[in-house]
């Protein structure tokens, strides 16, 4: 690989390269060490505390379930997010202020309140207000608050998608007569659906990093606190947190992978506008899509 | 103590998020591995079992304290830890699309006139990168605050903590509400909207 920002290495550069890589491995190994030693010493490298993975018992008892209860809650608060979305996406763009307004605050507000504030608070208002059962109420709660805050982050995610569309398009259609709701619903949305694509699959990745909040602090009971039942029961804290990351980090890798893959099949296919949004033309340019509320507060896509 | 835990992880998270960067493209190719495998790892895990691991792995059975005396500062130190070491990653990569921004030929003409890549980078394309990024540092820096609220998981006094607190034992669940929310409108909105301002007044005109 070449790079605009240096030379291609002479003899001198290489022997120097060769230098900083032998002193940057000699600290990786530092380090690696020194973690190794840690947790000898702590007698956290023994066999029997990592064994459990192993196990059959252990998967089907704590992980998978956990796993699943994840996946379920990202699965349903993306399906019930998604329409909402493009119900407030499209609304925000609409002619009329009375309704292009109370949408952009509704939109913004929702973007610029913690997740973890909106969970708690479903909770609690469930627990007074509701009839919902103890043991559903963690589940509630949990796509309660993810619904409500990725209905305002993919609101952005549409509206941006439909302004990254050709202006030809939405003129054309005009010229051969549609109206604004059938240029919209067969002309703009079916188009910028496949441009949003992959910046929708980036935000299921944080839909299910955000599910572990309501593990932790409402006791829904999905993978992180699997975890905790898991280490209680063999008594491999470290461990167990090993394992569920690791987990976590193959989940969310297939998923950003899928994404990209997705992004690459769109921008080279011939069909279509080639407009393709991705999380960083959602992320980089909120002036460009910066509507009638300015740049708003930034839903910081993909944190 | 939000405010604390923002301002605190947004330095340290800069700092190491910067370096990060620069060992993404940098031409020793060990540093480049290290840095790509850091931002994918660090990505895909959640930032609740950063924090949690932080309490319970490393505190609880490492025993690190990070030299704090009493419970309370150690978890907001075991916090920060975390959250820098999570964003940074977001860091890296919004620093590592602005150097992607900067025209060729600024690197081109900096490699010309004899600048070694430290040169190159420090003086010439980081200057320039950083202030196209301002947007999306912004955003990053709106996404930290909302997730300091992951520290009340681990016992941090901020203010999701507070609120939890508060919503069980009083009875106006949607007045507390509505007023934490309108705190973190009123903290977030307002950086969204000056660094969107600064963003455009700095950015490089090309």
């Amino acid at each position: 690989m070449t790079s605009v920002l240096y030379d291609a290495p002479g003899p001198r550069a290489k022997r120097r390269n060769v230098l900083l890589s032998v002193v940057f491995v000699a600290l990786l190994a530092l380090l690696v060490w020194w973690i190794w030693q840690t947790m000898d010493d702590k007698g956290q490298l023994k066999w029997a505390l990592w064994q459990p993975f192993t196990t059959s018992e252990a998967w089907t008892t704590y992980l998978l379930p956990g796993l699943g209860n994840t996946l379920k809650a990202a699965a349903l608060s993306m399906i019930i997010a998604l329409p909402l979305g493009a119900f407030f996406g499209i609304s925000r763009m609409s002619d009329h202020r009375w309704v292009r307004v109370p949408a952009g605050v509704v939109v913004e507000f929702f973007r610029s309140i913690p997740v973890l504030l909106l969970m708690l608070f479903a909770n609690e208002f469930y627990s007074r207000y509701t009839n919902v059962t103890t043991d559903d109420r963690p589940l509630y709660a949990v796509v309660t608050g993810l619904v409500l805050y990725n209905a305002s982050v993919l609101a952005e995610i549409v509206r941006a998608g439909i302004l990254a569309l050709p202006k030809g398009q939405t003129e054309a259609a005009y010229a051969i007569g549609l109206r604004k709701g059938q240029t919209m619903t067969s002309i703009l949305l079916p188009q910028a659906v496949t441009a949003m694509l992959p910046a929708i699959v980036s935000q299921l990745v944080v839909v299910v990093k955000d599910t572990a909040l309501g593990g932790v602090m409402i006791g829904y009971a999905e993978l992180l606190s699997a975890r905790s039942t898991f280490a209680a029961n063999y008594a491999n804290v470290i461990q167990s947190f090993i394992g569920v990351a690791i987990i976590f980090i193959v989940v969310n890798f297939l998923l950003t992978s899928f994404a990209s893959w997705l992004e690459g099949r769109l921008r080279r296919s011939k069909r279509g506008t080639g407009a393709v949004l991705t999380e960083d033309t959602v992320e980089v340019n909120p002036a460009a899509v910066g509507g009638t509320f300015g740049t708003g507060a930034g839903a910081g896509t993909g944190i | 103590m939000t405010v604390k835990l923002t301002a605190l992880s947004a330095v340290g998270s800069l700092v190491w998020g910067t370096l990060l960067a620069g060992m993404r493209v940098s031409p020793v190719p060990l540093m480049r591995g290290f840095g790509t495998a850091y931002v994918n790892i660090v990505r895909n895990i959640p930032l609740t079992v950063i924090i949690v691991f932080n309490s319970l792995g490393l505190a609880d059975i490492f025993g690190v304290t990070l030299g704090a005396s009493d419970f309370k500062i150690q978890g907001f130190r075991l916090a920060v830890l975390g959250f820098i070491a999570y964003t940074s990653a977001f860091v890296c990569e919004a620093l590592r699309s602005g150097v992607n921004t900067v025209p060729l030929g600024q690197a081109e003409a900096a490699r010309a006139i004899g600048l070694s890549f430290s040169q190159t980078l420090r003086l010439i394309v980081l200057p320039q990168a950083f202030r196209s990024v301002i947007g999306p540092l912004a955003n990053v820096l709106i996404a930290l605050t909302k997730n300091t609220t992951v520290a009340a998981a681990i016992g941090v006094a901020e203010a999701a903590a507070l609120m939890k607190t508060m919503i069980e034992n009083e009875a106006q669940t949607l007045l507390i509400g509505a007023v934490f929310a309108f705190g973190f409108v009123v903290l977030t909105l307002p950086t969204g909207l000056i660094l969107g301002w600064l963003g455009k007044r700095l950015a490089v005109k090309r």
